[in-house]
């Protein structure tokens, strides 16, 4: 496979390395089709809300890391998004038992003269500075619109640097307009992370896994106990030395494609660590199917079988009565791509109809080419058919959907979209952990979150009350679709 | 000095983009590239005391998403696309558009297309907001001046009692809301009428019309917003009251309110009826904080440092010294004010009271003002006055420490003001509430 050139500090776009899409209507199985046969197009809005940059996944995936630092190359607007981060970090710090303190992230502050005489030298100041002030055992470099623009050689600043400062220095070509879809950011980075932190194997360690995740509470630990496996949880609250290890696992598992693709295939093209090649763990069939596939890998088949029995006996009865109280209700999904198929996933396994979806994106393929991780195909041959948008987060859809279809409930995962659905009165949350459904336990919680937010609709039928949707009488009377151009 | 900036309080020119989401029924169109209104977003409002997206921010937020093609070969008709659209789907009164740092670098002549729009009636503007342009108080200036220039029409008469109020920024303060109505709550106190122009029931675009029509302008801060009323002054006459400090307290807000009346030739007697009640109001509380004050003192903050904006640094440095009796630490001013208001900003730190001065330090880096913090010695705890990015420095050093101005991640803020009477009570609350807290 010559999909991982370290060489180069960049590499091509989702767009054009997956043929990935972020417009799109029609249903699960047509999407899956087309995908599988290489048919889909993208057909662009000509009228857009605001999307997502892959700047700010790149940023907050390396912010995590607890002994790196990130020098954000850009204008101090590009840095709006580092008091999220941060905040993201403390969260996730106290989930995972340590000491919540402030993320590592410094801006180069680009200004009109860099603009005209070029910010090389702010750059070093400021990897300088970095490194002063918090000793990291490594810096990364996010670049940005305005650095590509005026034409900058990050490369040779952060090359010359890592020799005088001795540790690793790492670009990521993170520009904002290089990519519609966002998620490039988390390719980029982990490039970064391949080129410049992960090591070849010294050993190997049969018993540790790589989990791609998030944040997350850590819900790995016990369940790989049974197995008799260890976790190895990265990127998000690892540190510089487990990364340098990542080759010497005895597999990678993932919970959502869409983020962890590149690394996940990364490490398997370039030291062998073969990558657990599955439908994400959401929805039995999702779960079983994933722990089937990890046990094969890491040959531990017979203890998954056991596992998957005990695990299903655990919640049968609870799962009974979830499902009983949920018969009939109705789900939209609005989420990224692979986890959006896994929450879907989630809510026909509870008995519930999705009556609507939309997915910011869609990768027709993964980096590693396989079939056997298509998790929308999975979500379609054992759960059925669902309507399928891929909105690229425009909420002025999303709503002309959600008034249409008026759902029981409408579930999120991504900031910022589910207050639209809280407006017109849909019982709406956000899950912000993305291992809250996941597995077989999982689904028992989820489930009753969703009973809950149904239950007691009364702070979302005031805000229906007394708010107002930004949005012309015409424009909610229209075809949601409306402002989707021609394939091209 | 260094130039990198750790843990920022500010952002870029773009940023403006909540100043139009402060108009009621205003719809920003920002021309720039996929990611940056949501940044801004989030870190001017979202995770600024978690203001939310309102009518039509966050998510809802009219963008071209620049990609690569935009830069190549110019976005102009991408944005008349993204215009077209936005008039057809988005219910609002006036449309700005704001350009990022691609339409900017890559030269799209944004006005060419925008004036097209505005030939035909259209209610809409452009600002130039390219981010390497400039922080978001010019951000804001220059969303107000292109409203100024581009939207309003002179008045033919004046209205006597209207007071035009520019003083803190929406969104950028996280205390906005709160703080506005409470100006306009003395202003209307007096006898006058305020035009506040931000914020819920400011009254959107027939306020902003009015804005020609007032017999002043009210400038209530230490620079930001000058411009406005220079340039207000040039276009429509308007003369314009410069009033530096934001008046936090009894003391402050009597010279304020003292000062406005002798601007706006009201009776003496007004001024004094209104500001009696308010003051026996303000001190009926703080005596009734008075034993607290005497009898809990053994852990009082011996000094306050202030990390903030020039508004909040200088009104609660003057708050804290004039009010309270308190003594000032190293000040902090972070909002990068233009050099020629730096002497005098200086200069007032150094006359908080006869006997009292304090040394600023004009910085909006996290790593160097916590390094000059650090470098301090502390004989008892201090009270550190900032952001949510300060509170690991104040653990540190021992302090106590309130989160007031942006990133406020520790706090969920509504419509709490600190400006005022009543303002000055809140942050006594607030900032005793913070000490108290330790314990338990």
């Amino acid at each position: 496979m010559t999909l991982i050139n370290l060489k180069n500090s960049n590499i091509q776009a989702r767009e054009h390395r997956l043929g990935s899409i972020v417009s799109y209507e029609g249903s699960a199985s047509d999407l899956a089709q087309k995908s599988r046969t290489g048919s889909l197009q993208d057909r662009p809005r000509s009228f857009t809300q605001v999307s997502s940059c892959s700047s700010s996944c790149a940023i907050c995936l390396l912010s995590l890391i607890q002994d790196a630092a990130v020098v954000n190359h850009a204008p101090l607007g590009c840095a709006a998004d580092f008091s999220m981060f941060n905040l993201t970090n403390r969260f996730g710090q106290v989930k995972r038992g340590l000491t919540s303190a402030n993320a590592h992230l410094v801006s180069s502050n680009l200004t009109e003269s860099d603009a005209v005489f070029g910010g090389s030298a702010k750059l070093e100041q400021a990897l300088r500075d970095a490194h002063a002030r918090f000793n990291p055992k490594a810096l990364f470099v996010t670049a940005s619109c305005a650095s590509a623009i005026t034409g900058e050689d990050i490369d040779a600043v952060a090359d010359r640097l890592e020799t005088e400062l001795g540790i690793p220095i790492a670009v990521v070509h993170c520009e904002g307009f290089r990519s519609k879809v966002w998620t490039t950011g988390f390719d980029v980075a982990y490039h970064a992370i391949l080129r410049k932190i992960v090591k070849p194997p010294r050993t190997k360690h049969p018993e540790l896994v790589n989990v791609i995740t998030f944040w997350g509470e850590d819900v790995f630990t016990e369940l790989f106990g049974k197995l008799g496996l260890i976790p190895n949880l990265i990127v998000p609250f690892s540190n510089i030395e487990q990364l340098s290890h990542l080759s010497e696992s005895a597999a990678t598992v993932q919970m959502c494609s869409t983020l962890g693709t590149y690394l996940a295939a990364g490490l398997e093209s370039l030291y062998g660590v073969p990558e657990v090649k599955a439908p994400p763990p959401y929805g039995m069939a999702g779960a079983d199917a994933w722990l089937r596939a990890l046990g094969r890998t890491v040959g531990k088949e017979t203890e998954v079988e056991a596992l998957i029995v005990s695990e299903r006996e655990a919640i049968a009865p609870a799962l009974a009565e979830l499902r009983k109280e949920l018969k009939g209700l109705t789900g939209y999904v609005a989420a990224g791509s692979v986890h959006g198929h896994s929450t879907a996933a989630i809510l026909a396994e509870l008995g519930m109809k999705v009556v609507g979806s939309c997915f910011w994106h869609h990768d027709p393929k993964f980096d590693n080419q396989d079939a056997a991780a298509d998790s929308l195909q999975h979500l379609v041959e054992n759960y059925g058919d669902i309507p399928v948008s891929i909105c690229n987060k425009q909420t002025y859809e999303v709503v002309n959907q959600l008034r249409r279809l008026k759902p029981d409930v409408f579930i999120v995962r991504h900031p910022g979209m589910a207050v639209w659905g809280g407006k017109l009165g849909i019982p709406t949350f956000l899950v912000e952990d993305e291992h809250f459904g996941l597995g077989y336990r999982g689904l028992l919680r989820y489930g009753r979150k969703i009973a809950d937010a149904v239950n007691n609709p009364a702070f979302f039928q005031h805000l229906a009350q007394h708010t107002r949707v930004p949005y012309t009488d015409w424009w909610l009377r229209q075809g949601s679709f409306t402002f989707l151009g021609a394939e091209e | 000095m260094s130039t990198t900036i750790e843990q920022p309080r500010q952002f870029c020119t773009l940023g403006g983009q909540q100043s139009v989401l402060a108009i009621e029924r205003a719809i920003p169109i920002v021309h720039g590239g996929p990611g940056c209104s949501a940044k801004l977003f989030g870190g001017m409002a979202f995770f600024n005391g978690f203001q939310g997206s309102g009518y039509a921010g966050g998510n809802a937020i009219v963008g071209t998403n620049s990609c690569e093609q935009d830069i190549v070969f110019g976005g102009e008709d991408r944005l008349r696309q993204v215009i077209d659209g936005a008039l057809k789907v988005m219910d609002g009164d006036l449309f700005v558009v704001l350009t990022g740092c691609t339409a900017d670098l890559v030269g799209d002549d944004t006005a060419t297309v925008v004036n097209e729009y505005r030939e035909r009636g259209i209610p809409i503007v452009h600002a130039s907001t390219g981010g390497f342009k400039g922080y978001n108080y010019l951000g804001h200036e220059l969303v107000v001046r292109a409203i100024i220039d581009q939207y309003l029409e002179p008045a033919p008469e004046k209205i006597p009692p209207l007071v035009n109020v520019w003083s803190v920024l929406p969104y950028q303060d996280t205390f906005w809301a709160g703080n506005l109505r409470a100006i306009r709550q003395l202003i209307e106190g007096l006898g006058l009428q305020a035009n506040i122009l931000f914020g819920h029931d400011s009254g959107g675009v027939a306020a902003w019309k009015k804005v020609p029509a007032a017999a002043f302008n009210l400038v209530l801060s230490p620079w930001s917003g000058v411009a406005i009323a220079q340039r207000l002054e040039e276009r429509f006459g308007t003369p314009y009251l410069h009033h530096p400090i934001l008046p936090i307290g009894a003391v402050e807000t009597t010279r304020f309110l003292r000062a406005v009346g002798e601007f706006a030739h009201l009776p003496q007697a007004t001024v004094d009826r209104y500001v009696e009640k308010q003051e026996a109001h303000f001190y009926h509380y703080l005596d009734r904080a008075a034993d607290f004050f005497m009898e809990m003192c053994w852990d009082l903050p011996a000094r306050f440092i202030n990390i903030s904006d020039s508004f909040y640094s200088l009104g609660i440095s003057r708050f804290l010294v004039n009010e309270l009796g308190l003594l000032p630490g190293h000040q902090f001013v972070t909002d990068a004010p233009p050099e020629e208001y730096r002497p005098i900003l200086s200069q007032q730190f150094a006359s908080l009271a006869p006997k009292v001065s304090a040394e600023v330090t004009f910085s909006h880096d996290g790593g160097e003002i916590a390094r000059i913090i650090k470098s301090g010695t502390y004989s008892d705890p201090p009270l550190i006055i900032g952001t949510s990015w300060d509170r690991d420095l104040a653990k540190q050093i021992g302090g106590y420490h309130l989160s007031i101005a942006l990133p406020i991640t520790d706090r969920l803020v509504l419509d709490r003001s600190y400006v005022g009477y009543e303002g000055g009570l809140r942050l006594i609350e607030d900032i005793y509430g913070a000490v108290l807290a330790r314990y338990f």
